[in-house]
């Protein structure tokens, strides 16, 4: 698909869209930008945030197909319908840009972040983040005597909530990955 | 049969290949093989000009007078920077120019090596897309793909910076026609909507076309068939300050310029219209006013190529993404097919009104007394030279909407003026990369004396290749908008806005040995203009005008379009209030 070319319908906020004011709630959207993997094009990307002045919750980018030198930007904004439509025909603008799907109105999607979570303590307070960490299905990467370093997958809401119940307990240092995100079902 | 060449000879070669006749340039340590290559072929003419910014936009003149891309070639680190000014400036007019930039060597890249400079980190936000090369093999390439990003979809500035070892390295120079791109912006409009749009030209009562530069862009299809649909329809037209010239000024249909200098009637129009067409304008600050009061009673259709045009500062009802020419053709053969209806009986009402706003007759003045008005000097330049095959340049300013009111433009890419960014210095190097397009046509820069001293050294340039360029300079020794401005919204306290210092600009044309005209009596302007115009070579024409004149209509910042300032009877004092002073 041409980075010009929005599929009618594709999406409720996309171009054809037919509402007859700007909505002024502010929405948080994911989107999914499909990039040629040329130098700078991260640099453009953010550029374009940065230079309009758009949020950016979670950023990730990886190379997906190494024989098509494509790349995906996962891309977490919130704003109004209105500046959400402006971030997608934007980037859609983007020379090396392939192809942006924005999967909050596209359907159903699965998003997850990985997290890494330092948790030093001693005696209740260690047995009580294992325990916790058990119940959230987080993995125990690295262990000393006084600290742990826990592997957690899911989405942002449960690692914030993970992290909530971690302060306490002796939480030391987070690394957040930000947001992959891909729609569900068949493509 | 793959062709080995230095990466310098490729990109003469794909310059050729591309059918370019013309660069504008100014060579340096980090372009010299280019510039060895250049010496050493007959097929392109460089053009030397004085400064960088002036090769860019002498480019921009020459693209936006035939059409095709213009080509400015400059050195790394200084020669970039100073492109920088002429990218911004077409990135914002849609103008299809190709920079190509010198580079120290790859090796020596991020060690603050002389005259380095980030240059596709510098240019990445004012151009359309931007290149680093740094192997010869992929050169070739990367030139085509420039000319077709350059001047697909919507068109725009591209940079291509080449490092020197690159340029002197040999490769394998790849053909035009082997290039392979994803970048295929859609031109085809949705149909659907197109005969949405369709319908609502037959019911409407008060419709309006409102064009812009888009259509211009096109190309000539475009322009042929809006005037096609023009004519079928009787509906009226304006145009934005970029799109003059698509539909003739002596149309009909013609209402003039819109926007904050534009014509009473052609605002009200817009104001009031039930139904405005917008195709190929952007909804610009300077044409909507007070976005919230901004036509409040009209269904909107939009055609724009580019989707982040479309719902950007107005929402439409019928946003058509696609290329003018193609949507335009649509458009007529689905109104044409559902049988040419127009509501006639309301249209000649909306006419009646419309020719009772024409009757204010806006941008009347009187020449009396022994001072030239601007508005005079521009409507003798107009009577004297509308026979001509002429092309109109603009600096930045109040001469410039006067120009845009009082001259009349029947065919597009006739004028080209700095819309957008509003770069003083554009018209004079403008004016030279148009004359180069068109050796034998009348060409004429209408300038103040402050945007032309700006870049004036291109003087040097006209007089090296016998570029006859007219300087048509209203000089009012005043930054006359910038006053304006002091005189409307900061109690007439006139900060800086007088040009002291003024060089006399005969001597200085005689220093380049040009000719230079001075002119400040009403009564010797035609023979001081038709002497101009006679004079085979380039002039510099100082007319000295009223220097206090403001240029009206004029809505002022803030305010909807039927709020608009009159001329020298409105009441101006305090014209402009509360949040709108804020606004530029």
């Amino acid at each position: 698909m041409s980075p010009l070319k929005i599929k009618k319908g594709s999406t409720s906020h996309s171009a054809y869209d037919l509402r007859s004011t700007f909505g002024d709630e502010v929405e948080r959207h994911t989107l999914a930008v499909i990039v040629e993997n040329e130098p700078g094009v991260l640099a453009r990307v953010i550029g374009l945030f940065s230079g309009r002045g758009y949020n950016i919750e979670s950023l990730t980018v990886a190379e997906i197909d190494h024989t098509g030198h494509l790349s995906r930007i996962t891309i977490v904004t919130s704003g109004t319908p209105q500046v959400i439509n402006q971030i997608k025909a934007q980037l859609g603008r983007i020379v090396p840009v392939h192809d942006v799907h924005d999967l909050t109105v596209e359907g159903a999607s699965v998003e997850r972040e990985l997290a890494l979570f330092k948790v030093a303590g001693k005696g209740d307070h260690r047995i009580e983040a294992i325990r916790l960490a058990d119940i959230f299905r987080a993995n125990v990467v690295d262990s000393t005597l006084e600290s742990f370093v826990f592997e957690i997958t899911g989405t942002p809401e449960k690692i914030d909530a993970f992290a909530d119940l971690m302060r306490p307990l002796g939480l030391q240092e987070v690394a957040r990955t930000g947001v992959a995100a891909l729609s569900r079902g068949a493509s | 049969m793959s062709k080995q060449m230095t990466g310098a000879k490729m990109v003469v070669q794909a310059l050729i290949d591309q059918g370019v006749d013309t660069v504008f340039g100014y060579p340096g340590g980090a372009v010299l093989p280019i510039y060895d290559e250049i010496f050493q072929q007959n097929h392109i003419q460089h053009i030397l000009v004085r400064h960088e910014q002036g090769a860019v936009h002498a480019a921009e003149g020459y693209a936006r007078s035939t059409g095709k891309p213009g080509v400015a070639l400059v050195t790394s680190g200084p020669g970039a920077t100073n492109a920088v000014t002429g990218l911004t400036d077409a990135l914002m007019d849609s103008i299809p120019i190709i920079v190509l930039t010198g580079q120290v060597p790859t090796f020596m890249i991020g060690s603050d090596a002389f005259q380095e400079a980030d240059t596709v980190g510098i240019t990445r936000p004012c151009t359309k897309h931007n290149w680093l090369v740094k192997e010869t093999d992929t050169l070739s390439g990367v030139m085509h793909e420039a000319f077709h990003v350059a001047t697909s979809g919507r068109p725009g500035p591209v940079l291509i910076d080449i490092p020197k070892d690159v340029q002197f390295a040999s490769g394998t120079y790849t053909e035009k026609a082997k290039r392979k791109s994803h970048y295929a912006p859609q031109v085809k409009g949705d149909i659907e909507m197109i005969t949405e749009l369709a319908k609502a030209m037959e019911k409407a009562k008060r419709p309006v076309f409102y064009t812009g530069g888009g259509i211009i862009n096109s190309g000539p299809a475009a322009t042929q068939l809006l005037r096609e649909l023009v004519a079928a329809t009787n509906f009226p037209i304006t145009s934005t300050l970029m799109g003059l010239g698509c539909y003739p000024a002596s149309g009909d249909n013609w209402l003039g310029m819109l926007g904050m200098h534009g014509l009473y009637e052609a605002n009200m129009a817009m104001h009031d219209c039930d139904l405005m067409i917008n195709i190929g304008a952007r909804f610009d600050d300077r044409i909507t006013g007070r976005v919230d009061a901004f036509s409040p009673k009209s269904k909107k259709a939009h055609i724009d190529i580019d989707a982040s045009s479309i719902n950007k500062v107005i929402h439409v009802d019928m946003p058509i993404l696609g290329d003018c020419a193609h949507v335009l053709e649509d458009l007529l053969n689905v109104w044409k097919s559902r049988g040419r209806k127009t509501d006639k009986e309301n249209l000649a009402k909306w006419w009646g009104q419309i020719n009772e706003w024409r009757k204010v007759d806006c941008l009347a003045f009187k020449q009396e007394g022994k001072t030239i008005r601007p508005q005079h000097a521009l409507t003798r330049l107009e009577e004297l030279t509308k026979g001509h095959d002429r092309y109109i340049t603009t600096e930045v300013g109040q001469h410039q909407m006067w120009a845009a009111q009082y001259l009349g433009f029947e065919d597009p890419n006739r004028w080209m003026t700095s819309g957008g960014l509003g770069t003083m210095g554009y018209g004079f190097p403008a004016s030279i990369g148009v004359q180069m397009a068109h050796r034998d046509s009348l060409v004429i820069n209408v300038a103040g004396e402050a945007s032309w001293l700006m870049n004036m050294q291109e003087l040097g340039t006209a007089m090296q290749y016998q570029l006859p360029v007219k300087q048509f300079i209203l000089n009012n020794e005043r930054l006359g908008m910038v006053r304006q401005w002091q005189e409307l919204l900061h109690g007439e306290r006139y900060s800086q806005s007088w040009s002291e210092a003024l060089p006399d600009f005969v001597k200085l044309a005689d220093a380049f040995g040009a000719k230079g005209i001075i002119c400040s009596d009403p009564a010797d302007l035609d023979d001081a203009i038709m002497e101009m115009i006679n004079h085979d070579g380039p002039v510099v024409f100082d007319c000295l005008v009223e220097k206090h004149e403001n240029c009206f209509p004029m809505i002022p910042s803030g305010k909807p379009h039927n709020e608009m300032l009159l001329g020298e009877n409105a009441d101006t004092a305090n014209a402009i209030q509360g949040a709108g002073g804020a606004l530029v």
